[in-house]
């Protein structure tokens, strides 16, 4: 997924991050522009278009019958997949999810399972037998950094937006939509990088590629943590990851307030 | 999220007798294959554990190789026989995402630059599982990759802390984790305290996070002490 990037940029951008500035002049705790917009295809039970600077990711959500895990007979079912789509970035080849797009769902699934997010008892309909199965899909149209807090921005924004297909005796009609998806949590994911020995937030394109180790952390409205994922080839200190937490927990508070329409 | 019905912790014991801050038995090996150019077998618990490393050696394919560097390859792989519901074979999700996390879990203490245009493979293979098997996992390939003479600034040791009836616990098995509310795998280079893997599901506050991860790093510092025992076991003049 790396891009080749020659030497003397990458201690220039080293040099800047370390001197508490950015490339694109922003500050250690500042995202790029981030829009949300939501309802975009009316063939979807719910979707959202993300952008955080030039990185761009539609979440979209289907629901169809099928039947529960044996282990939770009485909830329904979530399934979150991502693409890393080859118009997005000259890196990107199709064919099969390769480890970094199977990482982006992986991680925003997690995000939404573990906060409790959907409620999922009020998807089952014949326990044992019969629930909503709720498909996540991401779709990555423009790479420039970042792409664990777009997709999970775009994750939430689109079940937020998303409206049950109508059911009747067994037959879903998708073109009579009505209650709202039972959403009860609203996980808000912050990605930091350490690039040498910086640590900071919403890592760009260029800074993803020199960064040392990465870091994203998914939070409730409590505050609590709900998931955490450590990425790249280097390390982090004790102090460095206590610190990035506090950081991220208060910056989510920020990002939240987007969600509300 | 938290599933009801199952008590975890009675009178201060854990369901196998475990205090808050014990480990699992463990017993590491290092040598255990003849062809790798180094193994490591490690119980922990329930877990059987296989790990292999070769290289540095030629990578195939060729484009993938750097210029200026070794790469590091994980391939971390579940046996179908090795939990109660057959798994199917082959690499599915949760796998992928295991070998990537792991690889920069290993990654950073190898001295990669001495060696261009090569390959460090790990093979880590899942004979029977219950509960952290990434950390086993991780724990065991570090191992293979001393005995296989790796370059590397520091050994690494991995360890997991959780949450279990609202404790926070180091080293959950199996049902403590299907039970559990919260887990934290973590690996440490212990020699500069470098956290090489973090990472986390299910529900901590700021201070049970704060303690967990303390307890995860403990745990990986009792790791580490078994790891070097029994490289100096096969080493040792």
């Amino acid at each position: 997924m790396l891009e080749i990037i020659a030497d003397i940029k990458r201690d220039y951008i080293k040099r800047i991050v370390e001197s508490g500035k950015r490339l694109d002049g922003r500050g250690p705790d500042d995202y790029r522009e981030i829009k949300i917009e939501r309802d975009l295809y009316k063939t979807a039970e719910g979707s959202a278009l993300v952008s955080i600077g030039g990185t761009q990711v539609i979440a979209g959500v289907k629901m169809i019958l099928g039947e529960p895990f044996p282990d939770m007979p009485n909830q329904g079912v979530l399934t979150t997949s991502a693409e890393l789509i080859p118009m997005a970035s000259p890196t990107f080849e199709a064919g099969p999810p390769k480890p970094p797009a199977i990482e982006v769902a992986r991680v925003v699934d997690r995000g939404i399972r573990e906060s409790g997010a959907i409620d999922t008892e009020k998807l089952c309909i014949v326990e044992g037998e019969k629930v909503w199965v709720v498909f996540l899909d991401l779709h990555v149209l423009d790479y420039d950094g970042n792409l664990f807090d777009a997709s999970t921005l775009a994750s939430i924004s689109a079940l937020l937006s998303a409206k049950m297909p109508k059911l009747e005796d067994d037959r879903v009609i998708y073109d009579e939509r009505k209650d709202p998806l039972p959403v009860k949590e609203k996980p808000i994911s912050t990605t930091y990088a350490k690039i040498g020995g910086t640590v900071v937030l919403d890592p760009s394109l260029e800074e993803e590629q020199v960064l040392d180790a990465r870091l994203t952390l998914a939070t409730v409205e409590s505050g609590d943590l709900c998931a955490m994922q450590k990425g790249g080839s280097g390390a982090f200190t004790k102090e460095e990851v206590l610190n990035t937490i506090d950081r991220g927990i208060e910056k989510a508070k920020e990002l939240r307030k987007l969600l509300k329409v | 999220m938290k599933k009801e019905g199952v008590k975890l912790i009675e009178n201060g014991k854990r369901l196998d007798g475990r205090g808050l801050d014990e480990l699992r038995p463990i017993k590491m090996e290092i040598g255990v294959l003849k062809r790798a150019d180094g193994s490591a077998y490690v119980e922990w618990g329930e877990n059987k554990i296989m790990a292999a490393c070769y290289g540095p050696r030629e990578v195939h394919p060729r484009h993938v190789e750097e210029p200026d560097r070794a790469i590091v390859r994980v391939r971390y792989n579940m046996a179908p026989f090795s939990v109660p519901d057959r798994k199917r074979p082959g690499p599915d999700r949760r796998s992928v995402e295991i070998s990537k996390v792991t690889k920069e879990a290993l990654e950073p203490v190898v001295l990669t630059h001495l060696f261009p245009r090569t390959v460090v493979d790990i093979f880590i293979e899942v004979l029977q599982a219950n509960a952290g098997t990434r950390c086993a996992g991780i724990t065991a390939a570090a191992l293979a990759m001393a005995d296989a003479g790796i370059p590397m600034r520091d050994l690494v040791a991995s360890c997991a802390a959780g949450k279990i009836d609202g404790k926070v616990a180091l080293d959950l098995m199996g049902l403590e984790d299907n039970y559990g509310e919260a887990d934290l795998p973590v690996a440490l280079a212990p020699n500069k305290k470098q956290v090489t893997l973090l990472q986390m599901d299910g529900n901590f506050t700021r201070a049970e996070f704060e303690e967990a991860f303390e307890k995860a790093l403990g745990g990986c510092l009792k790791v580490y002490e078994m790891q070097k025992k029994t490289i100096r076991k096969k080493y040792e003049v």
